[in-house]
């Protein structure tokens, strides 16, 4: 192997690592956003104490988020330079506005959000929540403009300076909405938030048939269960279709390899599993006839393009795209099934709670969660394959050309070992932490939630910062009419 | 002045800004074993640092976005050219990361003291090696005319880089003592004050070795303040701030002395960018093939759209970071959702 293939490895890789942990703190964030709203307005303590719980293994995921995620943004330029310098101007504008305007926000609150449980009011602490899991999907959002730019560029020009050719901007608007933007980050956006409320109903489920903290994991899986029902089936059926279609006005290679279509069909099958035959060309499996052609065109005697009109040059690795998606689209159907049927169950007389197959297979749900997300995101760029910049830069010629095949090999090898540890540990503490429990209602009753700065100006009013303490208390102004308990 | 030497100026700052702010919470990993010794020390010290140290990484991010955005070649070049430098720097970042939030998760002695020791040694080789790519920028480096940087790793640990190193690591554990005596108290901040006097004076000492070197040798940043010798108020007034420290220090005012320490960091940032201006990557053997400010920057439309989204983030980013340090102001107390 060179240094370009050890380069593809190791992005792909680090990459995957990475996408396991934000679409979690945007799901998971919405579901402590749903526990923070529920606490202000019941004055309930088990909403504390899930959202004092669930703020912790939130806490968890967001490090490890953040520390696999400044290794991507330091990738472009160490394995990926004669790209960077390709799309500086343009990508390098995303990421830089991506840092100003969201990353700032959510490492700065999350510090109020994580310490704010003992030290903030229920509703400032709701708010510091808010901004943090705002600015968790505002971050997602510069992340998927660039990746949309390399999908389908738009808003740009090829100028040679020094010699060497560059994309510079013509529109920023362009370069931020480009054709396949909006699909892709309704679609991340989603998926992000059926894995988060699939990882509480799993938590819930557990409790649930361990018979421990019942009365929180009923709630829990009750608030849970019907988002997950919901974004499901949005994901399947508005989501993940439209980005289909997208992707059929915009790649239409990229359709044919992730459908394993070689020639232009019309009544195109839609493949539900299947095997890839490369050199003889045939995709044999389980389809549904003529689907292919009805999703992609609204009608099921449209030709799609098969792989064979373009040149073989243009194709990406037709298997493994298509094994990507299918197993993504396979698991989205699932989802969609457990979620109609849990949430029905949960209706019918909650049966859900009582049916232990059913609650078991919520338990396991999440992991699948993640492995659809990863499928996708394989789906979305080995099917980008063999470009890096669609149509303008291939990735093999992306590649720094100043690194060395050893260096490749040893930073991929201490990658492998370092994500391997990391994997481990954050399994290993969020396991204890789910173990451990939410706090007990005495723990979670003895912080005095009434005596908390509940508005911006109680905090600045303020002499030192932990007021906690009774000595200090005293000195508090009394707390404001709003406050009740 | 242009607008790509607005940018340079600008990513100037932002690099200041990072080695402040992530400075100080290195530096008291830095000390994090020796001024702090029991359990509970080692909480406090932790928790000095823990609702602000992810705010303050995301400016190196943002730097990084701001070199690739503003000076795309220089991202590209420097960021493969130091491949393995990076990869280091890569790997003490998540080992830094993953010992703060993982320390205080188990209760076992083994567990914490682990984490306490990576903590410790994975601040000291980030101090030290962004020390070293600082001395190697200054000093320059073989850069070919593609952009092209073909030097080993070893190479990046010549005597003068090194040098810079020690003086990073000495100059970020005296800033963290700082402000680990602001906001602890007892017998961890009477040691973080020991140490940190000895860390002044190694910096001190150091600090006047790499000015010296600097200026003597043939180094690229030394020609510049020979040519402009007024120059050399830059760092007159950093050795003014560091004299002023040394004075808050002794009288024990560890505010004063951190808020110096800081300008003293934003000034030397700022003689040393001075130094190389207007090259952003100095080529050792042969100056044609420096990148510098005018090659290398983005095209000015690309620069004019980063300059609105920075004249309407930053102010926002300046004025809600303030108010987040003013929220957790005051010494450190443990409490149940603390590391």
């Amino acid at each position: 192997m060179d240094a370009e293939q050890l380069s593809r490895i190791q992005f792909g890789f680090t990459a995957s690592f990475h996408f396991i942990f934000p679409p979690l703190s945007m799901g998971l964030g919405i579901m402590l956003v749903a526990m923070g709203i529920a606490s202000v307005h019941t004055h309930d303590l088990k909403w504390r104490r899930l959202a004092l719980f669930w703020t912790q293994i939130y806490g968890l995921i967001f490090a490890l988020g953040v520390a696999t995620g400044i290794v991507q943004e330091f990738e472009f330029g160490t394995n990926w330079a004669v790209y960077s310098r390709f799309v500086g101007n343009v990508f390098g504008s995303l990421l830089a506005a991506e840092g100003i305007f969201a990353f700032f926000l959510e490492g700065g609150f999350l510090g109020l959000m994580l310490f704010g449980g003992t030290r903030l009011g229920p509703r400032l602490w709701l708010a510091a929540t808010c901004i943090v899991v705002f600015a968790a999907h505002f971050s997602a959002l510069w992340i998927i403009m660039a990746n949309s730019w390399m999908q389908t560029p738009d808003g740009y020009k090829l100028v040679t300076v020094n010699g060497v050719q560059q994309a510079q901007m013509t529109s920023f608007v362009d370069v931020m909405f480009t054709p396949s933007f909006l699909a892709h980050i309704f679609h991340v956006f989603v998926a992000s938030w059926t894995a988060g409320s699939a990882l509480v109903l799993s938590v819930s489920a557990w409790y649930i048939l361990k018979k421990r903290y019942l009365d929180l994991a009923r709630a829990s899986f009750k608030l849970s269960v019907w988002p997950f029902a919901i974004f499901a089936i949005v994901n399947l059926c508005l989501a993940g279709a439209n980005q289909a279609v997208e992707v059929t006005n915009n790649q239409e290679v990229k359709l044919a390899a992730i459908e394993g279509l070689f020639n232009d069909q019309s009544c195109a099958p839609l493949y539900i599993f299947g095997w890839v035959d490369e050199s003889a060309q045939t995709t044999k499996g389980l389809h549904v006839p003529c689907l292919l052609s009805f999703l992609s065109y609204g009608s099921v005697h449209s030709t799609v393009q098969g792989l064979n009109s373009f040149p073989q040059s243009d194709w990406a690795p037709v298997n493994l795209s298509f094994q990507a998606y299918h197993l993504m689209f396979d698991l989205a159907m699932f989802f969609a099934a457990l979620g109609i049927v849990a949430a029905g169950l949960y209706v019918w007389k909650k049966k859900a709670l009582r049916w232990r197959w059913l609650l078991w297979l919520c338990v396991v749900n999440v992991v699948l969660t993640e492995v659809a997300i990863i499928a996708g995101w394989w789906t979305a760029e080995i099917g980008r394959q063999p470009w890096i910049v669609w149509n303008l830069l291939r990735t093999s010629d992306g590649v720094s050309t100043s690194i060395t095949t050893a260096q490749a090999a040893a930073s991929l090898i201490m990658f492998a070992l370092l994500y391997s540890v990391l994997l481990v540990l954050f399994l290993v503490l969020l396991n204890a932490r789910i173990r451990q429990g939410p706090p007990d209602e005495a723990e979670a009753a003895a912080d005095d939630v009434a005596q908390l700065p509940n508005t911006l100006r109680e905090i600045f009013r303020r002499r030192g910062a932990h007021a906690l303490v009774p000595a200090d208390a005293v000195a508090a102004p009394p707390p404001p009419e709003g406050v009740q308990q | 002045m242009s607008l790509a030497d607005l940018w340079f100026g600008i990513f100037v700052l932002i690099i200041a800004g990072y080695v402040i702010l992530d400075g100080f919470d290195i530096g008291v990993g830095l000390l994090h074993l020796f001024a702090a010794r029991t359990d509970d020390e080692r909480r406090r010290s932790l928790n000095s640092i823990g609702p602000v140290w992810d705010g303050n990484e995301v400016w190196i991010v943002l730097g990084g976005g701001v070199l690739f955005a503003a000076f795309p070649p220089v991202y590209a070049s420097l960021f493969s050219g130091f491949y393995v430098a990076f990869m280091l720097v890569l790997l003490v970042m998540i080992l830094r990361t993953v010992a703060i939030e993982f320390r205080s998760k188990r209760t076992a002695h083994a567990w914490r003291a682990t984490w306490d020791t990576v903590f410790s040694a994975a601040s000291l080789a980030f101090a030290l090696l962004l020390g070293i790519a600082f001395g190697n920028i200054l000093a320059g480096v073989p850069i070919n005319g593609a952009g092209d940087i073909h030097q080993s790793f070893i190479d990046l640990l010549n005597p003068y880089a090194l040098l810079v190193g020690c003086t990073a690591v000495a100059m970020l554990a005296a800033h963290g003592s700082f402000y680990l005596d602001l906001k602890t108290d007892g017998p961890i901040a009477d040691r973080a004050r020991r140490y940190g006097r000895w860390f002044m004076l190694a910096f001190a000492l150091l600090g006047t070795a790499v000015v010296l070197v600097t200026g003597l040798a043939d180094y690229h940043a030394g020609d510049r303040y020979h040519s402009n010798p007024w120059l050399i108020i830059i760092p007159a007034a950093a050795l003014g701030a560091m004299l002023l420290m040394w004075r808050f220090s002794s009288k024990r005012q560890p505010g004063k002395a951190f808020l110096l320490s800081g300008t003293m960091i934003a000034l030397l940032l700022v003689a040393g960018a001075v130094g190389i201006y207007p090259d952003l990557i100095v080529s050792s053997p042969d100056p044609g093939n420096s990148l510098s400010v005018d090659t290398s920057s983005a095209a000015s439309n690309s620069l004019k759209v980063m300059l609105v989204i920075a004249v309407i983030g930053v102010p926002l980013m300046l004025i809600y970071t303030t108010g987040i340090y003013y929220f957790f102001r005051g010494k450190t107390e443990l409490g149940p959702d603390s590391y």
